[in-house]
């Protein structure tokens, strides 16, 4: 017997204009490029949002409820998709409709919040869970944080707002000799439990799909469930957890990445105790095997799992604490305008650009850049905070 | 007076304060009624089918072909000059050369300029492309190994000089700076007449000590076969004498100045009300940045709202960047990059205060211009500019803290600013272009006195 946990994470941030320069400085109140910001949704809402959610929905259709998955949607994604996507935001309604679909709960602007006040995390997991309902009608029951970062803190804190269950990385400095492919629970809680990456496995489609020189090439729907298949008895589910764009932008479709994914719910189940399962099931369904200790964050990022695509250089760092540091002012001002522009300025991605590791996550990085340099965007991300705190 | 000149910038491409003087004195000098050739490699990249030489000026040149060939932008700028100056012409000799380059910044321009020209190439006739290149630039091979080095292409430009100086006629000729000494010596050779070499700036202050052994001798041997050297400062004359092994009686000073228009100065939005402080220029080891973020890092723990610029780019803007970045002063410290025109004005308009803190500075006209916009100036000691500030406030550049307590105090002090701004606008009155123009005819005038 063995299951798999399906979770597709989608965000897309507000990225600032590259050209806000020190002349904007309390002269220039508009920060983010909706031209670009526009672009960029269209893109992938074409090469990937819009083509992978019809193979998804006729999947769910044809396999009679037997075919299930959960997504991850930012709030700050799903504004996008409601103003320049909304035919993504209908098939996204369809889906959830089903009943196959779970939807988790995240921080809104997909932040590092958690690290830096408990109050704001608190505040952007409740309007992301307040904009889920109101789109799709849902209460999200599982939690997932920004590119799952986690540790024992955030545990405690996600448990506390009610939760039954927290995803994160299967990093192998937790886990140590153990598998992902038990379910868990955080050292420190006793209610919520955790479920890890298979980050073999959901790196085999997310990264390893098209690589001719990687000896599982060419992956067919079937050698991919046959490996699955293998771990029914070590295991009792695989978390396959991948950004959605991996279907049509990161393994474009001419690689066949689209045929993989309408071919494999059919393949995997062929096999007899086999089924998907959303992770709110996956923690009914299973026993926690035993318990985590993570004292230090980590995350799906980059080959060092933790913190450290965003956070630990100078620049940073200084724009973090620069950030945060507004949040009193912030509130004091209590302006609904004000505090979504923060909040939009707190989200990873800005920190992202400023990361300086080189190695090919430095190659990834810059795949996802629109500034020139981590300083460019340094520059650009201090014009605008400049002219944000004057305005508080 | 006919002048034979070879420069490497000239408005508007200009990459740092050389090509900025070339104009200011060149436009004075015909005003005097000099008539100047001015011969400049160039780096903009434009679409050239009659060869990398072209010539062109208000005279009859063949500029209306060329015209229709250049980018939207340059376009205009240029015709802006050439109404503006109809007593001079201008030549250029396409290259990607720029001063203050290293030799791999220098192969990333020449790449840049080689593809565009093929992608040009594609566009038109590559036989017709051919004929006039060979026709035209005669033994360079601009198709083939086109100087993948920095060195190649100065001696390239050597042989350039010797062409332009058999076909023009001119009375002296005037090289500026080490790049051009190559083709001031070189039509000196083959025309005969009297060689100036102008002295901006020497190898001693762009790089320490660490001086390249190359441009060192270039530098040398033009100052050697100069019959006169125009220095920009005692400073630089000084250098030249202990440096180089000149007679002290072969340099003369002569001080740059400002082009000053009667028009008044531009009034820009504030967007930053607080008290503002700028460090403008080129971001290298020459301008000392570090000085600046130092004694800024000792103002910002002291007076609350002062606001600090960095305006500019160079080889240590990102470490500057990541410098205050560390000291978390990215709340009161702008970095704007890399400034022309408008935006110029605009820095000093918004600004209170300006700092040139060049651990070797030939000359420096920021501070000049600064003052232009009623800024008071502090300079360094090991500034050129110095020299004819007589009311600017003085350190030596590596004195943080005298510099941080002077700027606490110009910015405290209103009264004893304001007087200081007085004065230095007195001082501006003294400071112009003609007074530069005029020494320098008047030394042409000595080649031909006896």
């Amino acid at each position: 017997m063995i299951s798999v946990c399906l979770y597709f994470q989608i965000h897309q941030p507000y990225r600032i204009k590259k050209n806000y320069s020190f002349f904007d400085i309390g002269l220039n109140g508009q920060y983010f490029d909706d031209e670009l910001n526009y672009s960029v949704m269209r893109k992938v809402a074409e090469k990937c949002y819009l083509p992978a959610g019809k193979i998804l929905l006729d999947l769910i259709k044809k396999l009679d409820g037997q075919f299930k998955l959960s997504f991850s949607i930012s709030g700050v994604a799903l504004e996008q998709m409601q103003s320049c996507s909304p035919e993504t935001i209908d098939l996204f309604k369809a889906l959830v409709d089903t009943g196959c679909v779970e939807m988790l709960s995240e921080t809104y602007y997909h932040s590092l919040a958690h690290l830096f006040s408990e109050r704001e995390f608190k505040a952007q997991v409740k309007l992301h869970k307040d904009k889920v309902k109101e789109l799709f009608g849902v209460k999200p029951m599982a939690f997932r944080n920004t590119e799952l970062l986690y540790d024992n803190r955030l545990a405690e804190i996600v448990e506390g707002m009610g939760y039954k269950a927290i995803l994160t990385e299967g990093a192998n400095r937790i886990l140590g000799w153990r598998t992902p492919n038990f379910v868990y629970q955080p050292k420190t809680c006793s209610k919520i439990n955790l479920l890890l990456k298979n980050f073999i496995l959901s790196d085999d489609l997310a990264f390893r799909f098209s690589n001719r020189n990687w000896p599982g090439w060419p992956l067919t729907a079937e050698k991919y469930a046959s490996w699955i298949h293998n771990i029914a008895g070590s295991g009792e589910f695989v978390g396959l957890f991948m950004d959605y764009e991996t279907f049509g932008e990161h393994q474009w479709k001419d690689t066949g990445i689209f045929d993989f994914l309408g071919n494999f719910p059919e393949a995997f189940l062929k096999h007899k105790d086999t089924a998907f399962v959303t992770p709110s099931e996956t923690v009914k369904c299973f026993q926690p095997m035993a318990k985590i200790d993570v004292p230090n964050t980590i995350s799906w990022a980059d080959l060092e799992r933790d913190t450290s695509a965003w956070m630990g250089n100078p620049l940073q760092d200084s724009s973090l604490s620069e950030i945060y540091e507004l949040e009193s002012k912030v509130r004091k001002k209590g302006d609904p305008e004000l505090t979504a522009i923060w909040r939009k300025l707190q989200t990873s991605d800005h920190f992202y650009y400023m990361c300086t590791k080189w190695s090919s996550d430095g190659a990834v990085h810059k795949y996802f850049n629109h500034f020139d340099n981590p300083e460019a965007s340094w520059v650009c991300y201090q014009n605008v905070v400049n002219d944000f705190r004057r305005r508080l | 007076m006919k002048v034979l000149m070879f420069g490497w910038e000239f408005p508007p491409f200009i990459s740092g304060g050389l090509g900025t003087a070339c104009h200011g004195l060149t436009q004075a000098m015909s005003q005097l009624g000099c008539e100047i050739l001015f011969v400049l490699p160039k780096t903009t990249g434009e679409v050239d089918i009659q060869g990398p030489l072209s010539v062109f000026g208000a005279d009859g040149y063949p500029m209306k072909d060329r015209v229709v060939k250049v980018g939207e932008h340059s376009l205009n700028l240029y015709q802006e000059y050439v109404e503006k100056e109809a007593s001079f012409k201008t030549i250029e000799f396409k290259s990607p050369l720029m001063p203050y380059q290293n030799e791999e910044e220098y192969y990333l321009n020449y790449e840049k300029m080689e593809k565009e020209r093929l992608c040009s190439i594609d566009l038109k006739s590559k036989s017709n492309y051919g004929s006039v290149t060979s026709k035209v630039i005669g033994e360079y091979e601009f198709q083939g190994g086109y100087g993948a080095h920095l060195m190649e292409e100065v001696y390239r430009f050597g042989r350039f000089g010797a062409e332009v100086a058999m076909n023009e006629s001119f009375d002296v000729i005037h090289a500026h700076d080490w790049m051009t000494y190559p083709a001031g010596i070189a039509a000196k050779y083959s025309s005969g007449k009297p060689l100036v070499i102008h002295v901006h700036a020497t190898e001693f202050d762009r790089s320490g000590n660490s001086v390249n052994q190359s441009v060192y001798d270039l530098e040398r041997h033009g100052m050697h076969e100069a019959d006169k050297i125009c220095a920009v400062s005692h400073r630089t004359k000084q250098i030249i004498v202990d440096h180089y092994g000149i007679d002290s009686s072969k340099v003369e000073v002569v001080h740059n100045a400002v082009v000053k228009n009667s028009e008044d100065l531009p009034i820009y939005d504030r967007g930053i009300k607080e008290k503002t402080v700028l460090f403008l220029g080129r971001i290298t080891m020459q301008k000392g940045p570090d000085f600046f973020i130092d004694a800024a890092h000792l103002v910002y723990k002291r007076l609350k709202d002062v606001q600090f610029i960095m305006a500019g780019s160079g080889d240590l803007y990102k470490r500057m960047i990541n410098r205050v970045a560390s000291l978390g002063m990215q709340n009161r410290f702008h970095f704007t990059g890399f400034l022309r025109g408008a935006e110029l004005d605009r820095v000093f308009s918004v600004s209170d205060l300006c700092i040139m803190p060049s651990v070797s500075e030939p000359f420096g006209i920021v501070p000049i211009e600064a003052m232009r916009f009623g800024l008071p100036v502090i300079v360094s000691k090991q500034s050129g500019v110095s020299e004819i500030l007589d009311h600017a406030i003085k350190i030596d550049f590596w004195d943080t803290e005298l510099l941080a307590e002077k700027i606490i105090e110009v910015l405290s002090n209103e009264e004893k600013t304001m007087s200081m701004i007085q004065k230095n606008n007195e001082n501006l009155e003294r400071i112009d272009w003609k007074y530069a123009a005029a020494q320098i005819i008047n030394l042409y005038g000595d080649f031909y006195r006896d």
